[in-house]
């Protein structure tokens, strides 16, 4: 996701400076992946250009300059489809998994073998997020549950395909 | 704990119902405080392995050691005591006695091992606030949630400290919420006594709570053996 909308998310409450804008984005949204200053200031040009923030007001301090930046009725209007407006959901059916699947019967190789490897790295990962669930904050949770629960869904593709795979095998080497 | 350092050790276990090969040559160890899953398909032997581990069923054939002893040399008696004494088991539904109150469930082990009615009791009665089901002490089993009735078998399973806790989809019947409350005092009462826990599951999210996870297929540990056994 692009850090427009959640900074602009960030905006709707009430105007902002830059600095804000990164601790509170960091606090809501990125404590895994926080925000870089550089992209901050990025991400508001390219909403003043698109005429969805504007500086509400400038601050002479003994540092730099600082700009209260504020939601424009454009942004609020952008934000609002944004958020009412359902995710595109993924095209590609034709996964890497698959492929490395196919890949390894058409080279006369186990597959068996690529997906319980590929198994223990998702549990391991699952391992990893469940830990962090301990010490994170509700915020940090619900994301690791989102990973986890994506996790879970390659893993029981990973556990059907298993079951299938003499099937598949037989379908390919006929084909060959 | 035995020479080999580990506390649980199936070697070439063999275990067939009728014409049902449930276990064909399965080989596993843990380790001491070592917290395991075991996963696998429907009709993999996963389960039959545990029951195996745990001196339930016999193997066919090979041998199931606990701390370097094989359970096969051991009269049913001396299992039995093992079973009452040195382990613990957790399953799908919590099997909790219904006539009895929940305390009298945790009560119970305790009381088979010929610990004081006062003693046994006052044991009981520490675990509900730890597992955050306080004044339910006189609820029975129809009066609690699938969660709270697990929470109070798990509790059942733990009151006498035991070296290995076995959990055959301890929480196979809940729902997501309660399943992950169920499986983080799970955990964390095992850390705590340093107790081994074996962990049968065909559920992921709850392998991952585990510090390794093994693949049964076909009545064999295909994936996930310790490196040294992997290697001989």
């Amino acid at each position: 996701m692009s850090a427009s909308y959640a900074l602009l998310g960030i905006l709707g409450r009430r105007p902002s400076y830059g600095y804000d804008l990164k601790r509170d984005y960091d606090f809501f949204y990125g404590k895994e992946k926080a925000l870089a200053f550089g992209q901050v200031y990025a991400t508001l040009s390219r909403l003043l250009r698109d005429k969805k923030v504007t500086v509400d007001a400038m601050e002479q301090g003994a540092g730099p300059e600082r700009k209260l930046y504020a939601i424009t009725d454009i942004g609020r209007k952008d934000l609002e489809n944004w958020l009412s407006a359902p995710e595109k959901l993924h095209p590609n059916t034709q996964t890497v998994l698959f492929v490395k699947v196919v890949t390894s019967i058409l080279l006369d190789k186990d597959p068996d073998v690529y997906l319980d490897v590929q198994r223990a790295a998702h549990i391991n990962r699952m391992r990893e997020l469940t830990s962090a669930r301990r010490t994170g904050d509700l915020a940090q949770l619900l994301q690791a549950d989102y990973a986890i629960f994506h996790l879970e869904a390659d893993l029981r593709w990973i556990d059907i395909t298993t079951a299938r795979l003499q099937k598949l095998k037989e379908e390919i080497q006929s084909e060959r | 704990m035995s020479d080999s350092g580990y506390v649980l050790e199936v070697k070439g276990a063999e275990k067939s119902f009728g014409l049902t090969r449930a276990l064909q040559g399965a080989d596993l160890n843990v380790k001491t405080g070592e917290i395991i899953a075991i996963m696998g398909p429907s009709g993999s032997g996963k389960s039959t392995l545990l029951h195996c581990m745990a001196g339930i069923f016999q193997p066919d054939k090979g041998e199931v050691r606990f701390a370097g002893n094989s359970l096969a040399t051991m009269s049913d008696e001396e299992r039995t005591t093992l079973r009452r004494t040195v382990f613990g088991f957790v399953f799908q539904f919590g099997q909790l006695v219904p006539e009895l109150t929940a305390e009298d469930n945790i009560a119970l082990p305790l009381l088979l091992n010929k610990v004081s009615r006062k003693d046994a009791y006052f044991q009981a009665r520490k675990w509900f606030k730890r597992l955050g089901i306080e004044n339910m002490e006189k609820h029975r089993a129809g009066e609690m949630s699938g969660g709270q009735a697990q929470r109070v078998a798990l509790a059942r399973a733990l009151v006498i400290k035991p070296k290995v806790l076995f959990a055959d989809e301890p929480t196979g019947s809940l729902d997501s919420l309660a399943s992950e409350q169920v499986m983080e005092l799970l955990i964390q009462a095992a850390r705590e006594q340093g107790t081994t826990v074996v962990l049968v599951t065909h559920d992921p999210r709850i392998a991952a709570y585990a510090d390794r996870e093994v693949m049964v297929r076909d009545g064999k540990v295909t994936t996930g053996q310790h490196k040294a056994k992997a290697a001989r």
